[in-house]
């Protein structure tokens, strides 16, 4: 067991875990922060989606040795507080668009969004049907239709 | 004529007297709006209904011509099973002025807690948010009446959820008029205030008071459809924020008391056994790693993490007992299937009539749920206690206890929400793994599938052939004939129990529930002729069961072919022919729907196309326009690790349910069954080599991803004139699959007979090894951020 320290929706936590152990499941077994769920654990299903530093990535595919103290760790629990507010505009967007279904895959969708929405920022455009068609996290319920309305509702908020 | 309803006898209380006013109209009666309820004895107020009220009439007086499904579906089946059960469910008015319920029902996303919220929020006139349905546990007194399928929840519910609102307002009223002084007929009850002449009062303020010490019978009348203000507008699912801010709590999500991780380690062919585990002491001392046991299924790891668990299963090194399969493929599969066809009877050849033939095989497909199987046990010497996901706990409830060795009673089984099903939580497979790894650590446990044993030990849906014989002469259709053979589909989770129980009252003779289920759910919806439907199993030891429905996506897609083929014999468009040949307006007016907002016979391109289909199931009629591209250049465009294939550009679906209780519901349950039906025609199925599936994970499993979503996707919800609600959660899929079959043979010049089509491409992916049976996690997550 060794220590890890990293920063998780804005605050600083310390684990005493072993190094190979992915960041999945330091949040969900040993942190209790159940937003990042597990589909795959091999980054197909992209269930837990969270972000690094602002950008996009799988948990599940993270050793916790590999974070450093400065990296910063956002969940679906800590987005709204990115943008000081109850809620992301992207998840108000999922609730007026009635998105979930079973629910499953939604917070990995929405943190999925939220960094394609940025990506598309950072390259001075907007959201494009070939982003949509690039999103890869899986929902098993078919809500699609409903996730890319409400990417593009999302979006037009943010 | 019906027999007259049965009111139960409560305690300390004799027969209830039929309900006042209509004493010959019974529950099957759609324009019935007067019911008995009770009023139960309870500290606040406490208002229930017999949960076997609203059931179908009984099929006494069939006759001879038509389907089974016509008359007496699956629907009626399932509804009526529950009316012998004569249970309470009840309706508290707490004292915060919230409602609250437990629904008998299983949510797994297809939205029936805020529907049953719509319901009583309609009756009792409290605004929605204010309703709290959770899900009861096991309730072993409602015996069949606590089985979440054949889309049939709302159905069944539809009328006891809204009689105990209403005894639950009555009362509230009663209650009101004591209080203000003012006579009942002139109070008016609204957002749960009732106000009168004198003032007003809220339902929080009247909870205590309108309470009884004494368990009554109460008559009531249902508000009119014509009255309604919340039943038929859209409503957002009450469960949104809870799944969009993270804190929605599936069974793995669960804090129960050192229930710690727990994995196991399965055999390399399906079903193997463990015989011996060779390193059982070096696994115990890995990291993390608490326990290590055998259990029937395979060999069980517990530990701190299931990163950890993931590494002591991958380090187990287990002799194993081959299963029943081993050795064994698809193509042996299909050849015992072929075996067991029963031959076509009515003769195929002559000068007249003419006849269309066609052979379809539709591959095994998973139905794998997102939320892998999972369940949380804390086994102990004399009472077990169960979290998940079960869509029937009563029997979960049951066998656990007989696996344990315990009485019923002793078990205590928890319903959480799921995170899907489509079919998979209709069996408890990890419950019941659950409690013999809780048994055999002597530990609570946390159990969790790994995805590849999701995919490749999960249960699928049985592959199956499907054979149409139709002959015409003079421009009409004389006969139909199909005869469905599958590998068997699992009925032992409950609903196979219900229909035996049922037997001397179904409509269909005296054959297996397997036959019954088809005979209740299958209709040809056209004017055919003479027409028969059949179907064959056989009994080979796959882990089947239904998903999205058990026979009709297939049956419909062998159907709503050959329905194109007649019209193309008799020289008809294929809307055109469909419209003549329909039973009734009601299938009319959905074809016509589909046909003018998708604009059918526009022109279209070469290699793509338009298809169109329809289907009859749950009190209900769908039709569904889609269009294709089947282009090379769209169908090869490059998807890293995924399939692409040919692309679905729109669908138009108009849906006829009935009353639709939640029309934005209603619109996402055939939303999601678009998607499903797009997998089922095109992309996914599982490949059985060797004695053991090949697929697993989502990137083997080829479900509809975001690059095959149609662009353009529109659900009409038709209106309707019925007073009930029929079933939604399987309805969108079967007309789209036909749809999209259609349009594929229409685009392409060739009628697919194998489904998915592009099952026998070569594989799209490297299978993984079965020994270890699952992968290892990356370690390069950090190289592919965006």
């Amino acid at each position: 067991m060794s220590q890890h320290t990293f920063r998780l929706n804005g605050r600083s936590v310390t684990v005493d875990v072993d190094d190979d152990v992915r960041l999945l499941w330091v949040l969900r077994d040993v942190l209790g922060v159940h937003g990042p769920k597990y589909g795959c654990g091999i980054n197909v299903c992209k269930a837990c989606t969270s972000h690094v530093n602002g950008k996009a990535f799988n948990p599940c595919s993270v050793p916790v040795s590999r974070l450093a103290e400065t990296d910063e760790i956002t969940t679906i629990e800590g987005l709204a507080d990115t943008v000081g507010k109850d809620l992301h505009p992207m998840q108000e967007a999922w609730i007026e668009r009635d998105v979930a279904q079973c629910g499953y895959c939604q917070p990995g969708q929405i943190m999925a969004a939220v960094a394609v929405v940025n990506r598309a920022r950072a390259e001075g455009r907007e959201v494009s049907e070939a982003d949509l068609d690039g999103i890869r996290n899986i929902c098993r319920c078919g809500t699609y239709t409903r996730i890319r309305e409400a990417v593009r509702e999302g979006a037009s908020r943010m | 004529m019906t027999p007259p309803r049965h009111n139960p006898p409560l305690p300390g209380q004799g027969a209830a007297a039929p309900a006042a006013g209509h004493p010959d109209r019974t529950a099957a009666d759609p324009g019935r709006r007067r019911f008995l309820g009770y009023l139960v004895a309870a500290p606040t107020l406490a208002a229930a209904a017999d949960f076997g009220l609203g059931a179908s009439a009984p099929a006494a007086a069939l006759p001879g011509g038509p389907q089974p499904a016509e008359v007496y579906d699956l629907n009626d089946a399932l509804t009526d099973a529950a009316r012998p059960t004569a249970n309470l469910i009840t309706v508290v008015v707490e004292k915060d002025g919230t409602a609250s319920f437990e629904l008998p029902r299983s949510e797994n996303g297809q939205g029936v807690t805020t529907s049953t919220a719509m319901l009583i929020a309609e009756e009792l006139d409290l605004p929605v948010e204010k309703v709290l349905v959770t899900l009861a546990p096991a309730r072993p007194e409602l015996v069949f009446n606590q089985i979440t399928g054949g889309s049939n929840t709302t159905v069944a519910t539809f009328t006891p959820i809204r009689v105990a609102a209403a005894v639950a307002k009555g009362a509230l009223l009663d209650a009101a008029a004591t209080e203000l002084g003012d006579s009942v007929n002139l109070l008016r009850s609204k957002d749960g205030v009732i106000t009168g002449p004198s003032g007003s009062v809220t339902y929080g303020e009247l909870a205590e008071k309108a309470a009884t010490d004494r368990t009554r019978s109460v008559a009531v009348e249902l508000k009119a459809a014509a009255d309604y203000t919340v039943i038929g507008t859209p409503q957002g699912r009450l469960d949104a924020r809870r799944a969009v801010t993270g804190q929605k709590a599936y069974t793995l999500d669960l804090d129960v008391e050192d229930a710690k991780p727990t994995m196991i380690c399965r055999a390399p062919t399906l079903n193997g056994k463990p015989r011996a585990v060779r390193n059982q002491a070096a696994v115990a001392a890995m990291p993390g790693i608490t326990d290590v046991a055998l259990v029937p299924t395979g060999v069980a790891v517990r530990g701190e993490t299931f990163g950890q668990c993931i590494d002591a299963v991958r380090a187990l090194d287990v002799a194993w007992l081959d299963g029943p399969l081993a050795g064994t493929s698809e193509r042996d599969a299909l050849a015992k299937v072929r075996a067991a066809e029963v031959p076509l009877s009515v003769p195929a050849l002559g000068p007249l009539p003419k006849s269309v033939e066609a052979d379809f095989t539709f591959w095994f497909r998973s139905n794998s749920s997102l939320e892998p199987n999972a369940a949380i046990a804390d086994v102990r010497a004399d009472r077990a206690e169960i979290w998940g996901a079960c869509k029937n706990p009563i029997s979960a409830a049951e066998e656990i206890a007989t696996q344990l060795g315990l009485p019923p009673t002793a078990v205590t089984f928890h319903i959480i929400e799921g995170g899907g099903s489509f079919g998979r939580k209709l069996f408890y497979d990890a419950a019941i793994e659950a409690a013999q790894c809780s048994k055999a650590f002597g530990k609570p446990v946390r159990l969790m599938w790994h995805r590849t044993d999701d995919a490749r030990v999960g249960r699928t849906h049985p592959l199956a052939t499907s054979r149409v014989r139709a002959t015409y002469a003079a421009g009409e259709v004389l006969s139909y004939e199909q005869r469905h053979t599958s590998v068997v589909t699992d009925f032992g989770h409950g609903l196979g129990e219900l229909l035996t129980a049922m037997a001397a009252k179904l409509p269909v003779g005296k054959i297996g529930f397997s036959q019954t289920v088809f005979a209740l759910s299958q209709e040809v919806p056209y004017d055919y002729g003479a027409t028969n439907q059949l179907l064959d199993e056989v009994d080979l030891p796959f882990n089947t069961s239904s998903m999205r429905n058990v026979y009709s996506p297939d049956v419909s897609t062998a159907r709503e072919l050959v329905t194109d083929r007649l019209a193309a014999a008799l020289k008809k468009d294929p809307y055109t022919f469909r419209r003549e040949v329909a039973k009734d307006d009601r299938t009319r007016a959905v074809l016509d729907k589909v046909a003018k907002e998708g604009r059918w016979g526009r022109p279209m391109p070469a290699g793509t196309a338009q298809g169109i289909a329809i289907h009859k199931e749950y009190k209900g009629v769908n039709a569904c326009l889609v269009e294709i591209d089947c282009r090379p250049e769209t169908v090869s465009r490059p998807v890293r690790d995924g399939v692409t294939g040919p692309r679905v550009t729109k669908v138009v679906m108009a849906v006829d349910v009935g009353l639709a209780v939640n029309p934005k519901g209603l619109e996402a349950q055939m939303q999601g069954g678009i998607m499903d039906a797009l997998a089922m025609t095109l992309t996914s199925s599982l490949h059985f080599e060797d004695g053991h599936f090949l697929e697993g994970s989502w990137d083997d499993y080829f479900y509809t991803r975001e690059w095959n979503v149609p662009p353009e996707v529109e659900v009409h919800v038709m209106p309707s004139q019925q007073a009930q609600p029929g079933g939604a959660g399987e309805f969108g899929v079967s007309p789209t699959c036909a749809a999209v079959a259609c349009a594929y043979a229409r685009a392409t010049g060739r009628m697919p007979t194998s489904f998915p089509v592009n099952h026998h491409d070569p594989l799209a992916f490297t299978p993984k090894p079965t020994v270890p049976p699952i992968p290892q996690s990356p370690t390069d997550g950090l190289d592919h951020t965006y």
